[in-house]
This record gives structure tokens, C-alpha cells and sequence, in this order.
């Protein structure tokens, strides 16, 4: 049976991760995501499900908290918003080196430095491109809505296991706190005992004789061996890139334009579509979900088709790179955002598509 | 009777001591004479004497003991240089029926790790913190510590530690004695024999003390550095029992809970 | 005459002749060696039948090389 409730994009990550077996969340508060720890204290899952939930004294804490619980084969997650992933790089980029799953939220806001509260796009490089130090990638992905932030929780989970990866959800201020009708997963157990052993059998829960120890480090001091290990990551990158793009294309079937856009941006764009086309400019959007790997292949095709690319985005202009590399720069492709907490109105995406693309 | 042979002494029924199975056979790579190895063994011989090699799980920190996972034969996770109590943490709360420790040196606990440390041990995390006190940071090649002494040269202090512009040293275990979380804290040192001993009982109470529940343990050894200090293990011992202890006397600051004296 | 006689073996490769088991000794039993392992550290080796098997020298090693065997006489 439907189970549908009108909730907050925070407040749905949340519930969902609940309902997806969720083993442990460790937190800090930071506007505009605060609603998610403080749902998930209200909830109290640890009489239900047996969740634990811990607000830790800083990001840098609770990302090193994910890391311990992620180390034993737990679903663990934590959220944040862009200061405080800034903080938790370190963090990041050694559960990325140990290979460990995890599912983080960062309902963004405008930077940089402590910025402003306000709703922004503006940490994309920070979260497609790594983040912190070293090589390596976290699979991102952007909801667009709060069914999708309910929807990703369990998703993110099941791709952070399927590739021992941390997996990111890259939201915003305007997803995290605006309201929606949501409809919510069944519960889904937390894994047991057995299950940890048999799925994850490289997890530290403690050395039986039937084994060798199990170690989760990210150090090697053998540059042959880290190499290797590097390597490896790419090739896991790789497999993602292969299996795991995702998007969604909206009126792009006879489209002569295109607006590519994520998250929020993505909805002001759909509108911003239909004004354009109401004008009789054929135009279509291609939405990519996942930001990590990025949709080239369908962005490349499109460029055959169209005559220039409109990257529309809460920041300076950073997916338009992508967009550039996924179109080899064969076609015109230009930026337009709004920042620092700004967000852009369907009409502002129009007119910036007329001038930059249409008669630039 | 007066001519036993070494063979005869030798035999398994005469065993009195061996190294634990607890330890792997790969050889340590600390210096000549440095604690960690000592306080590594007694650690794996708590846990073995315990019977608690599957329900143990120990996190390394960053600084010499980096590759102490090397050593001890459990499992074990390796934390970013100061966060050892945040996973150890989550590892403890997620698993409450495992014995969880951090090892962790002066730079990792009481620099990087100030923050991660006090707030698991005012939380009252039920783990046991063994806490590795040589004065100095010894990987990287000796430099000043938080709890190198007053006056004591390191690479970056050397003309000596100026306690005017180079800050106190810090003793953190006075300072996490204080925290109603902690249960049990004590001071000790691996460089006598009988010191190993009084060590070894303090870290099997502080285990006991976790597996009845009673909340945060916390046990640090004042170690030497010999490299670090540029002597010889013999003469670091001396050392440390005329400058070392006096700054950070041995014994117990808190026992059951309560402050001693 | 001792009531117990002691004996130790000492895993000369993994000793890095540190000497703190010299000063833990009551019987003056270990010395270092004038030869070097294969790491290029004088090793400690027991040079008389003084050992009364108390242990103390395999408590303080760092390197954990020492065995310790004891009989009763």
C-alpha cells in the first residue's frame, strides 16, 4: 500500500534512510539541513529499527564516525551543508581510499567561506570532481525533488555497497527545505549479523579463526601497491561510468536548443522550457541525475542535434565544463547562474537563452 | 641433578613466557628500545588472557604506531590522525557487544585529536583509550609535541620548549579525569619490569571495566623516544624517570569513577 | 644452590640490541653479542647458566624476542 506523506526534502532523506536499514546516522547541525538529525532525534529510531543516531561535536568528528561504523559493514550516513563538507574532506577521501560505503547529504548552500544560508550550487566541482585530497571520485547524485531525496537514500546505499564507494547526494537549500508529497519505501530490515559476514567480508567485526585478521586502511607505504590500489579505484570509477549514468530528458525529441541542468536548476528550467517553447523556440533539457558519472554519451548525441547548449546553474559555472568535455566543445555551450544564494527565475533562464544562445 | 641441560630446560611444559599469538610475526618497525612494542605485547596479552581475539576491535592512529595493525593480530581500522575516538565511537555504539579500543601517541590525542578525545570521553564512551606519552612527535622526525616538557629541545623547539611563546605542555589525562563520562584513569610506563606488570592490570581493568559497561577508559604510558630525544634506550629510560615522571607522575588519577587524593 | 634454573632463547634476527633487557636482568645473565643479526644490531645473548627463569627480561623487550623456560630442581 502507498504510504504517502507531504514532508520536508530534509526531513524525507531522513525517514527514507530509516526505512533503507540504516544502521547509524552521525551529524552536525548547519542551516539549511539541521531537519535532518532533527528528525531522525525526534523519530528516535533505536526503539524501532535500533538505529543510532549521534550528534557529534563537529563535521570532522561525525565524517570519522561514519568511517568507524562504515569500517564494521554498517549503513551508516551523515548530512551536512557546504562548510560543513568542506570539513569533511579528510574524512571523505579516506573512506574513498579504504573503500568503504557510505551515504552523505549536502543540501547546499551559498559559499564561499560561510557564505550564506541561502540555497546554491556552487560545491559541484568539490563534489564530482573529489574533494579532498588524492585520486578519487564519489558517485553523485542530484534529486531534483523530495521524492527523489526520499528515493536516493535507499538508492545511495545500495550503490555505496555495490562499489564499496561513498555515494554523495547533492542536494540544495530549496530541496532540503521545501515541501512535497512524498511517497515512502516499506521498511527494509537492517542487515543482520550474518548477512554483514557473508556481503561484507572484508568488514572489522571482530577476527574468528576461520579468517585472517581484516584491516580497513587507507596507507601504503609500498608506492607499487598504492598504485595498484589507484588503479583499481579507476577502474571502479569506470564500471560506474558504464552502469550507473543517469538522467532525464525532457521535450529535447525536436529540440534545436538545449538547457542542461540539476537539482533545482532543473525544475526553473522545465518552466523555463515551456515559456520558450510558448514563444516558439524549440527547446529541450537534459537533467542529469547522476553528476558522478556524468550523462556524456546522451549529451553527445544531443549535440548532433542541437545548436547550442545552455548549462544553467546556482554558481559561477561549473558543470559547464562537463558539458563542454561531454560535447568535445563541437558546439556552442554557454553558462548562466545566479549565486550567492540567489535563484534564477524561469524568465531570467529564458532571456539568458535568447541572448547567449539563440542570438549570441 | 647438577647437569640440566639446556635441552631439558627447554621444553614445552617449562614454558614460563612467549610472545602472544596476539602478536603477528612480522617484526616491529619501531626504533630500538621504544615502549610501543612493549605496550603493543601487554595490550594483545589483555586481550588474549580474555579470550576476546573475535570481539575485539582496535583503531590505529597516524604518528608511529600508524602500522600498529600490522602487528596486532585483530581486526583493526586505521583513523585519520586524531579522529581514532570518533570511530571508535560509532564502532562501539553500533556494536555494543565488542571490545573497542584507540591507541593512540601524544600528537594524535592530545594536537590533532583534542577535540575528538575529550568529547568521546565526556560522552563516556564505553572504550578504553591507551594513550602513548613520549614527548615529542617521533615519525616525523622529532618535533615539539603538545606534552613535550618545559625547556626540552625537539626539532622545531631547538633552543628548548618556550613555554612563553610556545604554549604548556598539556596533560590531558588530568584534564579528561575531570569528565563525569570517564571511569577509569591511569597513568603508567613499560620501561621496568615492574612497571609492564602495574601496566598489563591497569589496561585489564580498564577492559574489564568497558565489558561491564561502566564507561570510558582511559590509560596512558609515558613512553621514551629514544631517537626522537637522541639517546640510547638505556639512557632514554633514565631519562624519562628524571624529567618525564616528575611532570607526569605514575599512577592512578581516577578509580571507580572517583578523583585519587 | 638455585631451586630453579632458567633459560631463555632469544629470536636473534628480530633483536634490535636495545640492552634494556641487560638492565631488567637480577643475575647479570644477558650481555650483547660481538657479532651483528642481519640487520646489522649486536643481539643480546645469554652468556652464563645464572638464569633463574623470572621473566623479566622477555617482560621489557619491545620486540617481544625473548622465550623463557624455568624448571624446578
Amino acid at each position: 500500500m502507498k504510504e504517502l506523506r507531504l514532508m520536508k526534502g530534509n526531513e524525507a532523506v531522513a525517514e527514507a534512510a530509516i526505512r533503507a536499514g540504516c544502521d547509524g546516522y552521525f551529524g552536525y547541525p548547519i542551516t539549511p539541513q539541521s531537519e535532518v538529525m532533527e528528525y531522525l532525534m525526534y523519530q528516535e529510531p533505536h526503539k524501532t529499527t535500533g538505529m543510532v543516531v549521534l550528534q557529534a561535536e563537529s563535521e570532522v568528528a561525525a565524517i570519522n564516525m561514519v568511517y568507524g561504523g562504515a569500517s564494521c559493514g554498517k549503513r551508516v550516513m551523515t548530512s551536512s551543508s557546504s562548510p560543513g563538507i568542506s570539513l569533511k574532506q579528510e574524512g571523505i577521501s579516506y573512506i574513498a581510499g579504504a573503500e568503504l560505503p557510505c551515504l552523505i547529504v549536502n543540501v547546499v548552500r551559498g559559499g564561499p567561506g560561510l557564505g550564506t544560508i541561502q540555497p546554491a550550487q556552487s560545491d559541484y566541482f568539490q563534489s564530482t570532481k573529489g574533494g579532498g585530497h588524492g585520486d578519487y571520485r564519489l558517485l553523485v547524485l542530484a534529486p531534483a525533488s523530495v521524492q527523489e531525496m526520499a528515493d536516493f537514500a535507499g538508492l545511495g546505499f545500495e550503490l555505496a555497497f555495490k562499489y564499496r564507494n561513498p555515494v554523495l547526494i547533492l542536494s540544495d537549500g530549496v530541496i532540503g527545505q521545501m515541501m512535497e508529497k512524498v511517497e515512502l519505501q516499506p521498511h527494509q530490515p537492517r542487515f543482520t549479523k550474518e548477512e554483514i559476514k557473508a556481503n561484507t567480508p572484508w568488514a572489522t567485526y571482530g577476527k574468528t579463526d576461520d579468517r585472517g585478521r581484516n584491516i580497513i586502511t587507507s596507507l601504503d607505504l609500498d608506492s607499487h601497491k598504492q598504485e595498484k590500489h589507484v588503479t583499481h579505484l579507476a577502474e571502479k570509477y569506470q564500471a560506474m561510468e558504464e552502469n550507473e549514468v543517469r538522467y532525464e530528458e525532457f521535450q529535447t525529441e525536436d529540440a534545436e536548443y538545449l538547457i542542461v541542468a540539476y537539482g533545482s536548476s532543473a525544475r526553473i528550467s522545465q518552466k523555463a522550457v515551456d515559456i520558450a517553447r510558448a514563444k516558439g523556440i524549440k527547446v529541450g533539457l537534459l537533467r542529469p541525475i547522476t553528476l558522478f558519472p556524468f550523462p556524456k554519451k546522451p549529451l553527445a548525441k544531443l549535440a548532433t542535434q542541437v545548436k547550442g547548449i545552455l548549462s544553467v546553474e546556482m554558481s559561477l559555472g561549473q558543470m559547464v565544463e562537463d558539458v563542454k568535455l561531454a560535447v568535445e566543445c563541437k558546439i556552442k555551450v554557454e553558462h548562466f547562474g545566479r549565486y550567492g544564494g540567489i535563484i534564477p527565475t524561469p524568465d531570467e533562464v529564458v532571456a539568458a537563452l535568447e541572448q547567449k544562445i539563440i542570438g549570441g | 641433578m647438577s647437569e640440566i641441560t639446556k635441552e631439558q630446560i627447554r621444553q614445552p611444559e617449562n614454558l614460563v613466557y612467549t610472545k602472544t599469538k596476539l602478536l603477528t610475526d612480522k617484526a616491529l618497525s619501531y626504533c630500538p628500545g621504544c615502549g610501543h612494542g612493549t605496550a603493543h605485547r601487554i595490550v594483545m596479552e589483555v586481550i588474549e588472557e580474555l579470550n576476546a581475539q573475535s570481539e575485539t576491535i582496535g583503531i590505529a592512529p597516524v604518528g608511529c604506531s600508524v602500522l600498529a595493525y600490522e602487528f596486532m593480530n585483530i581486526d583493526m581500522q586505521q583513523a585519520a590522525h586524531g579522529r581514532a575516538p570518533a570511530l571508535a565511537t560509532a564502532v562501539k555504539r553500533l556494536m555494543p557487544e565488542k571490545l573497542v579500543f584507540t591507541y593512540q601517541g601524544d600528537g594524535d590525542l592530545a594536537a590533532i585529536g583534542t577535540a575528538e578525545t575529550i568529547h568521546a570521553c565526556n560522552r563516556g564512551e564505553n572504550i578504553t583509550i591507551i594513550f602513548i606519552n613520549n614527548g615529542i612527535y617521533g615519525m616525523t622526525g622529532g618535533q615539539m609535541a603538545p606534552t613535550t616538557l618545559p625547556n626540552m629541545k625537539a626539532s622545531t623547539c631547538p633552543y628548548g620548549r618556550d613555554v612563553v611563546t610556545m604554549g604548556n605542555p598539556l596533560k590531558m589525562t588530568e584534564l579528561v579525569a575531570q569528565l563525569p563520562g570517564v571511569r577509569y584513569v591511569t597513568r603508567q610506563s613499560v620501561h621496568t619490569p615492574g612497571n609492564v606488570r602495574k601496566t598489563k592490570k591497569a589496561i585489564r581493568k580498564a577492559f574489564d571495566m568497558q565489558k561491564e559497561n561502566k564507561g570510558l577508559t582511559f590509560v596512558e604510558i609515558v613512553s621514551n623516544c629514544n631517537s626522537g630525544w637522541k639517546m640510547t634506550p638505556i639512557q632514554s629510560n633514565k631519562w624519562m624517570e628524571e624529567n618525564m615522571f616528575p611532570f607526569y607522575p605514575l599512577g592512578d588519577i581516577k578509580v571507580d569513577g572517583q578523583l585519587v587524593k | 644452590m638455585a631451586k630453579v634454573k632458567g633459560d631463555i632463547v632469544i629470536d636473534i634476527e628480530k633483536c634490535k640490541g636495545c640492552e634494556v633487557c641487560i638492565t631488567a636482568c637480577p643475575n647479570d645473565v644477558i650481555a650483547m653479542a660481538k657479532n651483528v643479526n642481519g640487520k646489522g644490531y649486536h643481539y643480546a645473548e645469554s652468556i652464563n647458566e645464572e638464569c633463574i627463569g623470572c621473566a623479566n627480561c622477555a617482560i621489557v623487550c619491545p620486540d617481544g624476542v625473548i622465550t623463557v623456560y624455568k624448571i624446578k630442581l
